[in-house]
């Protein structure tokens, strides 16, 4: 066949195998948790899932499952508001004011993702339990904040950025002072990407291991639970939590995609 | 009484001087237009009298009051932006009800104001629709109705109608000149159009360079220009520049001697229009045509004059070709000298 057929072929084929990469594992996720727990222990195995929701149940009433569920949530939504609260001021100063080092500090926020969590787990354990502030929840979502704080930012300064000065300037005009305008101006326009903003962060937290699993002992969140249960817990256990995990992640990620291309620079108006 | 005062305004960034000491007295109710290129200061001028912007030194005073260090809100003005500015979240009725509302109005007034400047731009159908249903020329007249409903005691407006197309702007320049004389309020319009600061004015400032070159009515500018970049600037098309030369019994051009200042090097300026039927008494310039225009109304003629280019307006019916040789006769009243250093116009 032709080069161009040819290069077709493996650029269809390529298609075939990313998207088998990220949906077989998700589909055994979903297959498992939505069968009893009999049926994820046996053999043979069905492609097609029973659609009980016993392993649910199972998971559910599994000691210290609930109360981790509640830790995920709230460290969660506290990082969701920390982000917001510390991103979105961020985000409109760096999109309305010229300051000296603007553009390296651009450089370093998108930077703080690429340092390795590993690394610092140690020491902030080691802080943490100085000040107290060891196995809260609070802590763990200033970490998770600090997780999500880039995005938040540069989402928000994509967003700030597209709201032309002039809307402001025109409110100003009409008899409003700075945050006057702030508020019924540039809010109600903004109000959808920072929504956004808040999602990912709330994802970011829910689907963190790493430092969950570091930094908390007695009130661990989901994610540390399943990780620290991961030689003993029986298998249903184990798909349900995943699935837990995973699928309010794609649905958020899924509703808020327009908004993540500003993290890679690709403006979106 | 809303007459607007500018005292030795200046505006710098860092080592540019955007606007050097602007001098400036607006008459109450008067339209007064700065004209200029673009970056020569207009558009910084009518933020820093908005209060969008901080003068580095001088003063500005509305009325009696010193408004120099008072914000946007404060100064009694409304503005018309050039992209407009119609906030996309709300409709067109809550637009204009936007600065009323911040003015804590009752709800029967704001109606009535907005109801009359919805009126006056003609959008009443249009209240309860939102921007982005809305024609870029409607949109602008929501932009004017909501600085209008506002009764300022100034209105400044900032190119507002750049953005429409050319047969839409010849529209709305006819309308805002008929509302904006009903609503008798100060105005400072800011163009790089001279036909628009030709039509709209009382007065137009034509600004260069951060200074203001010249401050008369239009008439006045266009018939006695300050310099030698004003004439070029104001008209279409632009006024024609000979080089002169000092000779006994006074000035030398294209190799003929007229009388002119007594100093200075001179520029001979004449308009394209300003020229009649040979036979006529009155400087002859003759040259050779290079390319014949018929603009239906007119024909421009550019000639080769003594090695420069002239152009010159001539009646539609006359049949010239590229080639042929051309003498005109130029109106000795409209001739203007210009100083060939400093650019300014010198007294015959």
């Amino acid at each position: 066949m032709n080069p161009s057929k040819a290069s077709r072929h493996l650029f269809t084929a390529g298609v075939v195998l990313i998207c088998a990469w990220v949906l077989v594992p998700i589909y055994l996720v979903l297959v498992n948790t939505l069968s009893t727990p009999a049926e994820v222990t046996g053999w043979p195995k069905s492609f097609f899932p029973s659609f009980h929701l016993d392993s649910l149940k199972f998971f559910i009433n599994y000691a210290g499952v609930l109360k981790a569920l509640g830790n995920s949530l709230f460290v969660a939504v506290l990082t969701m508001v920390m982000a917001i609260v510390m991103g979105a001021p961020a985000g409109y100063a760096l999109a309305r004011f010229d300051f000296p080092g603007k553009g390296a500090f651009r450089l370093l926020v998108l930077m703080t993702r690429a340092f390795p969590l590993p690394l610092l787990a140690l020491p902030l354990a080691v802080f943490f339990i100085r000040s107290g502030l060891d196995d809260t929840i609070f802590a763990l979502a200033l970490v998770h904040s600090t997780l999500a704080l880039p995005f938040a930012i540069l989402v928000t300064f994509s967003l700030f950025s597209g709201i032309p000065v002039e809307l402001e300037e025109a409110a100003w005009t009409l008899g409003c002072n700075r945050i006057q305008a702030f508020w019924k101006v540039v809010m109600p326009l903004a109000l959808p990407g920072i929504a956004a903003s808040g999602v990912f962060a709330f994802v970011t937290s829910w689907n963190e291991v790493f430092a969950a699993a570091v930094l908390t002992i007695e009130n661990k969140t989901l994610t540390a639970f399943l990780i620290q249960s991961l030689d003993y817990s029986p298998a249903p256990l184990k798909f349900a939590g995943a699935a837990v995990l995973v699928l309010p992640a794609l649905i958020f990620l899924f509703a808020v995609r327009k908004y993540l291309f500003s993290l890679w620079g690709i403006a979106n108006r | 009484m809303a007459n607007i005062s500018i005292a030795g305004v200046t505006r710098s960034y860092g080592s540019f001087t955007a606007l050097h000491g602007i001098d400036l007295n607006i008459a109450d109710q008067e339209f007064m237009v700065l004209l200029g290129a673009s970056g020569c200061g207009k558009t910084t001028l009518l933020r820093l009298v908005a209060g969008l912007d901080q003068a580095s030194g001088g003063r500005i005073k509305i009325g009696e009051r010193d408004v120099t260090d008072l914000p946007p809100r404060q100064r009694g003005i409304a503005m018309v932006f050039q992209n407009y500015a119609v906030f996309p979240h709300l409709t067109v009725f809550e637009n204009i009800a936007f600065g009323l509302r911040m003015k804590k109005l009752s709800e029967a007034d704001i109606k009535s104001k907005v109801n009359k400047a919805a009126e006056l731009m003609h959008i009443e159908q249009l209240l309860q629709r939102y921007s982005g249903q809305l024609s870029g020329g409607q949109r602008q007249r929501v932009a004017v109705a909501r600085a209008l409903a506002m009764e300022p005691e100034v209105l400044l407006m900032d190119e507002p109608l750049s953005n429409l197309d050319a047969l839409l702007r010849l529209e709305m320049r006819a309308e805002l000149k008929s509302v904006l004389r009903e609503s008798k309020t100060t105005t400072i319009y800011v163009t790089h159009d001279q036909v628009e600061a030709m039509s709209l004015a009382d007065r137009i400032a034509v600004m260069q360079g951060g200074r203001i070159v010249q401050c008369a009515d239009p008439v006045e500018v266009y018939r006695n220009p300050a310099t030698r970049f004003v004439g070029g600037f104001i008209g279409n098309p632009p006024m024609n520049f000979l080089p002169g030369r000092r000779t006994t019994g006074g000035m030398e051009v294209a190799g003929q001697v007229i009388p002119g200042p007594a100093s200075g090097t001179p520029v001979f300026g004449i308009r394209p229009e300003d020229i009649l039927e040979a036979g006529s008494d009155g400087l002859q310039l003759t040259g050779t045509v290079r390319v014949v225009e018929p603009l239906g109304a007119h024909l421009l003629a550019t000639l080769t004059v003594a090695g420069e280019l002239f152009r010159a307006v001539l009646d539609s019916d006359r049949k010239i070709a590229p080639g042929d040789s051309l003498t005109v006769t130029v109106r000795p009243d409209r001739i203007r000298w210009f100083d060939a250093e400093t650019g300014l116009a010198l007294p015959a």
